[in-house]
């Protein structure tokens, strides 16, 4: 067994142990944390499949922000979590069962056409991965590129538009008030009468 | 032992991409109570659809499946920041995230 097919078996038990406690531990905390262990070993597995760009990325982004963003909603949350475990052991034939079903289907999917069987890996361009990646994305699929950009866009502004609670104190400029006054509204003619200057 | 250990072709790939899946599968039924791990199952089914993308990719000798693993990643980490959000959302409007709790629509 070669040093790389050491390190494939390796690296696929740990994801599939940390993905095995992230459907089963009792704190959600741990899930998280669980579900970083298994990001960080698939980014591995990518770099085995020579894919060092998404790799860094995986980790970057789901590691570094959206698993921070769980851990945060996870912690400000006060929910408790005990309660809705309590028919976590009415689900486990169902869970299992469909969880086999859906392996053995896809098994006999691999298994039945002979996928990939004595399939060798071509050997890669010469050059860096981020510099194939980059051209492919800016020169063929510039065009998905752009709307990727624009879905995340959307995405912040869904996340902020639903999340942000407006505060009664602060104070703030109305533009459509600003426009509707009337001079009636802001200016009170006063008629004083003339009093005669006395001597 | 030593027949299945062998060099990682393609086709363990995909196997360990189908069994990502299918435990994620199972996660969702296991937690169906708390959205916050459906949340996570979610995640995990996204990473082993990525891994199947980058093994072809890689055995095929095409770099757009790792092109569409990008874009993966883009609408995933838009879901899940408004997933999350949805769920604060939740939690402050009916004090709980437990899916028996929302049969708000429920007739």
């Amino acid at each position: 067994m070669s040093f790389f097919t050491f390190v494939f078996y390796l690296f696929a038990a740990v994801l599939v142990f940390a993905a095995l406690r992230v459907v089963t531990t009792r704190n959600p905390v741990h899930a998280a944390l669980w579900l970083v262990l298994s990001f960080f070993t698939a980014a591995a597995i990518w770099m085995l499949l020579q894919a060092e760009f998404l790799a860094i990325a995986l980790v970057l982004v789901y590691v570094g922000a959206v698993m921070v963003l769980f851990l945060f909603v996870v912690m400000m949350l006060d929910v408790n979590f005990d309660k809705m475990r309590q028919h976590f052991t009415s689900y486990v034939p169902l869970a299992v069962i469909v969880g086999l079903v859906i392996l053995a289907e896809m098994a006999l999917v691999i298994s039945a056409s002979a996928i990939g069987v004595g399939m060798g890996a071509p050997a890669l361009p010469p050059g860096s991965n981020t510099r194939a990646l980059g051209r492919l994305i800016y020169v063929d699929y510039v065009y998905p590129f752009e709307i990727a950009a624009v879905v995340l866009l959307v995405a912040i502004v869904a996340a902020i538009a639903l999340t942000h609670r407006k505060r009664r104190e602060s104070k703030y400029q109305d533009p459509g008030e600003q426009v509707k006054v009337r001079r009636a509204d802001r200016v009170r003619i006063v008629h004083v009468p003339v009093e005669k200057k006395e001597g | 032992m030593q027949s299945i250990l062998t060099e990682p072709t393609l086709a363990h790939y995909l196997v360990l991409g189908a069994i990502l899946f299918a435990i994620s599968m199972a996660g969702i039924f296991l937690n169906r109570r708390n959205v916050i791990i459906v949340l996570m199952s979610i995640e995990l089914m996204l990473l082993a659809v990525n891994l199947n993308f980058i093994a072809f990719s890689r055995y095929l000798g095409d770099m757009s499946g790792q092109v569409f693993v990008f874009f993966i990643l883009t609408v995933a980490a838009a879901e899940s920041a408004i997933g999350l959000a949805i769920l604060v959302l939740l939690f402050r409007n009916v004090g709980s995230i437990d899916v028996e709790d929302l049969g708000t629509l429920k007739g």
